[in-house]
This record gives C-alpha cells, sequence and structure tokens, in this order.
C-alpha cells in the first residue's frame, strides 16, 4: 500500500496510543463498574467516602436537653413540642464550643411559616390559628406577646395589652 | 364409553383450566416487592411522604440548604415543597415562592409573567402542598446519560454526584423527569439531593427529615420488612410521581392526587 494511507493510519495509531498512556496514568484505580453494574454503578468509588465524610451540622434536639433542660420543659409538652430545636435556633455545629453561631431569632416571618393565615379548608395547614400579618401588629415581633415554646401561656397577652 | 353429558362437562373443565393462568393462583405478597429489588445488600433507602401531613412551613428546605451547602439566597434547592390550589372551575394554580424556603405565608400564588393570582376562599376546591426531593429512582435516567461515570448509583440506592469527575455537561439536568437536579452555583457542576448520605451514612436521618415538625417526611429501609416505613409503603396506598416515565421512583406518596405533576 501506499505512502498516503499508512501516514494517516499511523497518526491515528499513535494518538489512540497515546489516549490509552494517558488513560492508564489519569483513571483513578478505583474508577471502574461496581455494584450497581455498568449502566449505573460506573463510577469512582472513593466518591462515596467523600460524600459520607460531609459534616453533619444538624445534630436534632435531643443534643439541647442535657444543658437546656428548663428550655426542654416548656417546650415538649406544648403544642409546639414537635418542632426541633434546631429549626428556630439554626444548626448545632460548634455549639457550645462557640455559643455565638446559634441565633434567637425573633423575626416575624418565622411565626408566619405556619400563622400567616391562609383559608384552606380541609387541610392541616388551614386549620392552625393565623393571623393577617398587614392588620395584627405589623410593627411588633410575636415574642413580645407570644411566648414560642409554650404558646398557650396567656400571661405575656394580658401584660402586652395593659 | 363418553356420553354427550360428560364431553361438555370435561370440556369446560380443561378448556377453564387452560384459561386460568398461573399468575392468578398465586397470592400477592406485598413484601415481594422488596425482594423483586435488583441487587443483594442489605439496605435500599426509600422515601415517604405524607401529604395531608404537610403545612408547607418550609423548615424541611431551610435546614436542607445549610446542611448540605446549598447557597442560602441562591434560587435552587435539593428540595422544595410545591403548592397546589384547585379552584372551582377546574384551574390548578401551583407555585413554590423561592422553593417554600419560608414557606408559604401569601395567599398570592406566584405565576410567572402572569403575576400574582389571587383567589377567593370560596373559590378553593382543594388546596395540596406536595414535598418534592429527588426520587432516588431505581432506574435512574440522569444516570444513564452521564457521558463519564460522574452521577451513578451506590449499593443502597442513592444516585450520587462525583464532583471531580462532572464535567458540567448538563445532560442529567435535562435527562431529570423531577426536575431535582441544578448547577451547584459554587462548584459549577450538577447537584442533586442525596437522602443526606452523610447523615445516612451515621445512623442518621436525612436533615428534611428530622426538621420537619409534623411527620411528614420519612425514611426507610425497603429491605428491613419490620421497618414502619417499609411497612406503610407494602400496606397502605402509596403512589409515586411520574410512573409512566418508567423511573422506578423510589420516593412515595400518600395522599398523592392527580393534579400533582
Amino acid at each position: 500500500m501506499k505512502n498516503h494511507v499508512w501516514r494517516p493510519l499511523y497518526i491515528a495509531l499513535i494518538l489512540l496510543a497515546a489516549g490509552l498512556v494517558a488513560s492508564y496514568f489519569l483513571v483513578p484505580a478505583d474508577f471502574g463498574v461496581h455494584e450497581r453494574g455498568y449502566m449505573y454503578g460506573w463510577h469512582r468509588k472513593s466518591n462515596e467516602a467523600e460524600w459520607q465524610s460531609i459534616t453533619v451540622k444538624y445534630q436534632t434536639g435531643k443534643v439541647c436537653i442535657p444543658c437546656h433542660k428548663d428550655k426542654y420543659d416548656d417546650i415538649k409538652d406544648s403544642p409546639h413540642g414537635s418542632i426541633s430545636c434546631e429549626n428556630c435556633h439554626g444548626p448545632n455545629l460548634d455549639h457550645p464550643k462557640n455559643p455565638l453561631t446559634l441565633e434567637i431569632n425573633r423575626s416575624r416571618s418565622l411565626c408566619l411559616r405556619c400563622h400567616a393565615k391562609l383559608p384552606y379548608k380541609g387541610t392541616l395547614r388551614g386549620s392552625f390559628k393565623g393571623i393577617n400579618q398587614e392588620t395584627h401588629y405589623p410593627q411588633a415581633e410575636c415574642m413580645m406577646c407570644h411566648y414560642p415554646h409554650d404558646p398557650r401561656q396567656s400571661n405575656l397577652k394580658r401584660e402586652g395589652k395593659s | 364409553m363418553m356420553n354427550r353429558r360428560q364431553f361438555c362437562k370435561r370440556t369446560i373443565l380443561v378448556a377453564g383450566g387452560m384459561l386460568l393462568p398461573l399468575a392468578a393462583l398465586e397470592l400477592f405478597d406485598p413484601q415481594s416487592l422488596k425482594a423483586g429489588k435488583e441487587g443483594k445488600g442489605k439496605t435500599r433507602w426509600v422515601f415517604l411522604v405524607d401529604i395531608h401531613k404537610c403545612v408547607g412551613c418550609g423548615f424541611c428546605v431551610k435546614a436542607c440548604k445549610i446542611e448540605n451547602e446549598v447557597p442560602y439566597d441562591a434560587h435552587v434547592s435539593r428540595t422544595w415543597v410545591e403548592r397546589y390550589v384547585i379552584t372551582r372551575d377546574g384551574t390548578v394554580l401551583i407555585d413554590s415562592p423561592n422553593s417554600a424556603r419560608d414557606g408559604f405565608i401569601s395567599t398570592k400564588i406566584d405565576q410567572n409573567h402572569h403575576g400574582m393570582a389571587e383567589v377567593k376562599a370560596e373559590e378553593i376546591t382543594k388546596v395540596l402542598l406536595v414535598p418534592k426531593l429527588c426520587n432516588q429512582c431505581d432506574n435512574p435516567p440522569c444516570v444513564q446519560v452521564c457521558p463519564v461515570g460522574a452521577t451513578y448509583q451506590t449499593e443502597d440506592g442513592v444516585v450520587l454526584v462525583d464532583r471531580k469527575w462532572c464535567i458540567g455537561c448538563g445532560y442529567c439536568i435535562m435527562g431529570c423527569p423531577y426536575g431535582v437536579r441544578f448547577f451547584h452555583p459554587v462548584y459549577n457542576v450538577a447537584e442533586k439531593c442525596n437522602f443526606c448520605y452523610h447523615r445516612l451514612s451515621s445512623g442518621m436521618q436525612s436533615a428534611c427529615v428530622d426538621a420537619c415538625p409534623f411527620g411528614a417526611r420519612k425514611i426507610g429501609n425497603l429491605r428491613n420488612p419490620d421497618d414502619p416505613v417499609t411497612k406503610i409503603i407494602t400496606t397502605e396506598p402509596v403512589a409515586v410521581l411520574k410512573e409512566e416515565y418508567g423511573t422506578k421512583p423510589q420516593v412515595f406518596y400518600l395522599g398523592l392526587s392527580m393534579e400533582v405533576k
């Protein structure tokens, strides 16, 4: 065969060989077909450990009880008892080492998540006690009258009105 | 000799027997669902959402964003809550303001370029608040379209994305029929819910499950017959999203309605 046929073929073969050599060095040893087969499990195995090693930020309310027994006693039997501490106070990570990382969120928007009145009959949300945010003391923080750990306590409301 | 009566009887018996498929004799055991799953591992993570219990407070979205370091103010989220308001004339209005990160605090429904829709209370016939997240499909289309092996399924059924391997082509984002994938604004690679794989691996529950005050979100192991979530999935009328796509989604819904897309 003539030279003009061989020359591009050589180039193709050299490129193929270079590709194979490069992939030998660049592809990690654990990259391949794993448990879920070629269609779903073709991946770098060590990436699973990378995802597993992410820091847990929300450590659940159980962690709070030993130090904050008083607050826990306030909330545990109240209608707000099912709300995790971290939902309003932020993730427990770095606490108590660095107490400033936790917030005391007094914003109206926090309470409005559930207590903005929505006229949705037949839903759990529709059954909640709700306010019209424009007419219900729009300048006030909810906490001025309502105790969030136990909203049944009415003394705060009376004080607020007097 | 066979008489006419016997001949008719036997003909009916044989023909009837042939018509009866063998499968009709088998009593369906819902527990066999999990046996039908491929793989030998002891774990297959599945999710159960109870729509009746969701109030749309959005604590799940907030917890998810912080736990998984998805930029808090970017309009992307691994999980979100959709509101479906169905009116008397059959119109379905759907929105999810900022993925419901701050809950639903207004009766106005965001209709994008059509503006905010206001529906009178007496016009509403049904409202659904539907939490959405990755379905961790048993036949995940997003994994099949990845050209480089950057997204894959682990043995316990969770679909993960290798951030070092992803080239950002976006095929998986287009391939997902549920729209759960997006580009991470910081890493610029495909991002998705992974049931908080780091929490599951350390014996905890997903952040959204822990954050939900009403038990609307639950996670369980389908290969454990004593798991309360498995019991509900195998005995109660659960439904999945877009079953007709053949993706075999593994997020099961209680109280799902036909309006939910």
